[in-house]
């Protein structure tokens, strides 16, 4: 991306709106505050001084054009980026649940017990369903099996999946249907008990059926998760978030309610997008 | 009128033209490694497997795979018929007939008996090789691949290796002598050395801590093959470690791994099957190797395997076979072809060895091959 394109973007858009509906402070699970972000030591911002809440046990999704930034807002929650070696927030705070996580005494470990993440393409291990669900777990040092089956099994009937595999806890997650393996990575994300579910285009790679039990799963876990998703598809934004952020290269264009976003958006770029006028 | 006519004719048979010498080539290569195929075939099937040749006998000549290497005691016996035996079997026919006529007779060494030492020697040295350029290789591997910022540092470790593949054998063998057989590397605790003390002694506890060298060893010739395989084995690790989706790694870390359990649980067992076909592949081209392991390792004749009653090693946790000479395939081929005589009795060994060693290479490029079709088939991801 070259910077004089991003001059251009700068002066198209216009400056983010006050937000109508602000989150009250102690709802917020996360502020983003201010953040900018680059994948290379800081020589371009793929993310440009992005500021918003995203409130507990809600669903929060994001929405924008291909490559505007929206994964990498997604895994900079969860320190995925850190990968990257030569990645770096260049600016702001991200805060969860109030503490700076890119603080030097944040281990990533820790954090990303608390927040968990499911992947555009399904990527359960060549390991039994049993294990895939229970890998977390063991990871973490926990070798009971009575706690290791009932966590299994519980997270397997929160993912709506139990009743499909619990004959077959023994056999390969590899023989499973795409939608089937998809929603055991949820299961085996929700297995470790984060407070926080990121979601990158989960049903990217999903038939139609598949995608409408996914999204039933998430109106089920709004209640006991934070959950964040990205998605390209708007039908989905409408279907299972309550509040939609749209990004346009790097920026935060416009966030509300996904009610208003969808009916009444603010900012015309905002609109042009959902009416599918680009992008 | 056809649109897709061909519009140059002298393009056509420039194409045609090529594709015969490509394939002229490749044939002509075939033919060669077939013929060559065929005459050790030939020439060495009937001395492991007599029913196949000419006078008939037994199925399997297990003599052949059982007895160690010995001299070769060729002689006309009374009735002027030749004869060839192994020495020690001479012996106790001159024994058993004290009368016999000996006449004409002629030593040839090596020539007799079979190739059990040569067989183990070469197994031996293999799976000293193998374990240390896999632990080695592996960790190297995993290294570059996985924790190293990838950078010009690491391109440059990277280059080296490469180069290092293409180093001759003889150069590994010769730095093998330098740095494995003479240069003093164990440390020992030794008391009671009085004034005769080696260059480095440094006294401690009452006594001395020394240091050794291996000298002509079993250890010594591993550890050159070893350092000769590394490139190879290190390529194949980050090859196999690359091959693992992304997608693995990612699952693993956002649930909280480590770095180190997210490579223990989530790389490593996905990479293995690779790993371990690319290192039995390694394993054929090891025991071919004859230049590394002649000044390391390897002597044309020994009358006992390597754990029959070695010489004390003097380094109390090192088990003294480790630091005893052995026989090994490729130098007694070298021995037997090179250094003595072909006659008609002598031409049993030759062929016979070059034949069996055949059959042991080819038995793990299968093995290899094998691995890869049957891993292939299972892992799909
Ligand atoms: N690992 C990476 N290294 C360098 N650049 C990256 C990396 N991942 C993404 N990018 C760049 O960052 C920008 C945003 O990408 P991404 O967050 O994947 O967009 P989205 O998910 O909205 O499609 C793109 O220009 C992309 O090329
Ligand atoms: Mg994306």
């Amino acid at each position: 991306m070259s910077n004089s394109m991003n001059d251009t973007t700068r002066t198209a858009t216009a400056p983010v709106p006050n937000n109508p509906n602000p989150i009250a402070k102690q709802d917020a699970m996360i502020e983003i505050d201010d953040v900018s972000f680059s994948y290379d030591h800081g020589q371009t911002n793929v993310l440009r001084n992005i500021s918003f809440d995203i409130p507990a046990g809600k669903v929060t999704a994001l929405i924008g054009p291909s490559g505007c930034g929206k994964s990498t807002l997604l895994r900079c929650l969860n320190r995925m980026n850190d990968l990257v070696d030569t990645s770096k927030v260049t600016n702001g705070q991200i805060r969860i649940m109030g503490q700076d996580i890119n603080a030097s005494d944040v281990d990533p470990i820790e954090l990303r017990k608390q927040v968990g993440m499911v992947f555009q393409k399904y990527n359960p291990f060549p390991k039994s369903i049993y294990d895939n669900v229970a890998y977390g777990l063991r990871i973490q040092g926990i070798k009971n099996k009575p706690k290791l089956d009932e966590a299994v099994e519980r997270s397997l009937r929160r993912a709506a999946l139990w009743g499909e595999v619990k004959d077959r806890l023994g056999s390969s997650a590899l023989g499973l249907s795409g939608g089937q393996q998809q929603r055991l990575c949820i299961a085996r994300t929700i297995a470790v008990s984060p407070r926080i579910v990121l979601m990158d285009e989960p049903c990217s790679a999903l038939d139609p059926i598949a995608t409408a039990r996914i999204e039933e799963l998430i109106a089920e876990l709004r209640e006991e998760f934070t959950i964040v998703i990205v998605t390209h598809n708007m039908q989905q934004a409408t279907r299972v978030s309550d509040r939609t952020a749209f990004f346009y290269i790097g920026e935060l264009i416009e966030y509300d309610s996904t009610a208003k976003i969808f009916s009444n958006p603010s900012v015309k770029q905002t609109e042009e997008y959902i009416t599918g006028r680009f992008g | 009128m056809n649109p897709f006519q061909s519009s140059s004719n002298a393009r056509k048979s420039k194409d045609a033209f090529g594709s015969i010498v490509l394939a002229a080539l490749t044939y002509i290569i075939l033919g060669c490694t077939l013929f060559i195929f065929y005459d050790i075939a030939k020439k060495g099937l009937p001395v492991l497997m007599p029913v196949f040749s000419e006078k008939g006998g037994e199925v399997l000549n297990t003599d052949f795979l059982t007895r160690m290497p010995e001299t070769l005691v060729e002689f006309t016996d009374a009735e002027g018929v030749k004869q060839s035996l192994p020495s020690s079997d001479f012996i106790e026919y001159t024994k058993a007939n004290p009368d016999a006529v000996v006449e004409n007779k002629k030593t040839n060494a090596y020539s007799g008996g079979g190739i059990k030492g040569p067989l183990v020697g070469t197994a031996l040295l293999v799976l000293v090789c193998m374990v240390v350029a896999l632990v080695i290789g592996i960790a190297a591997a995993v290294y570059l691949n996985e924790y190293a910022k990838q950078g010009r540092f690491v391109g440059m470790i990277r280059l080296a290796i490469m180069n290092l593949a293409g180093v001759p054998s003889i150069v590994f063998g010769l730095f093998g002598f330098a740095f494995f057989c003479l240069f003093p590397l164990i440390p020992v605790f030794e008391t009671g050395l009085g004034t005769d003390l080696p260059k480095v002694a440094i006294p401690m506890f009452g006594g001395h801590l020394i240091f050794k060298s291996l000298g002509n060893s079993l250890l010594a010739g591993g550890l050159t093959l070893a350092v000769m395989v590394l490139p190879v084995i290190i390529a194949a690790c980050e090859e196999s470690l690359k091959a693992v989706p992304k997608g693995f790694r990612e699952a693993s870390l956002a649930l909280g791994a480590t770095k180190w359990q997210c490579i223990r649980t989530a790389v490593l067992p996905y990479a293995t099957p690779g790993i371990l076909t690319a290192s039995v592949l390694g394993v054929t081209r090891v025991a071919g190797e004859t230049a590394p392991i002649m000044f390391t390792a390897a002597v044309a004749l020994k009358g006992k395997l390597p754990w029959d009653s070695p010489s004390d090693n003097g380094i109390f946790w090192m088990p003294d076979f480790l630091t005893d000479s052995v026989q090994a395939m490729p130098y007694h081929i070298y021995t037997v072809a090179a250094r003595i005589p072909r006659t008609d009795a002598t031409a049993a060994m030759q062929d016979g060895s070059v034949f069996v060693f055949l059959l042991m290479v080819m038995a793990f490029a299968s093995v290899s091959i094998y691995l890869r079709i049957h891993f292939r088939k299972k892992l799909k991801w």
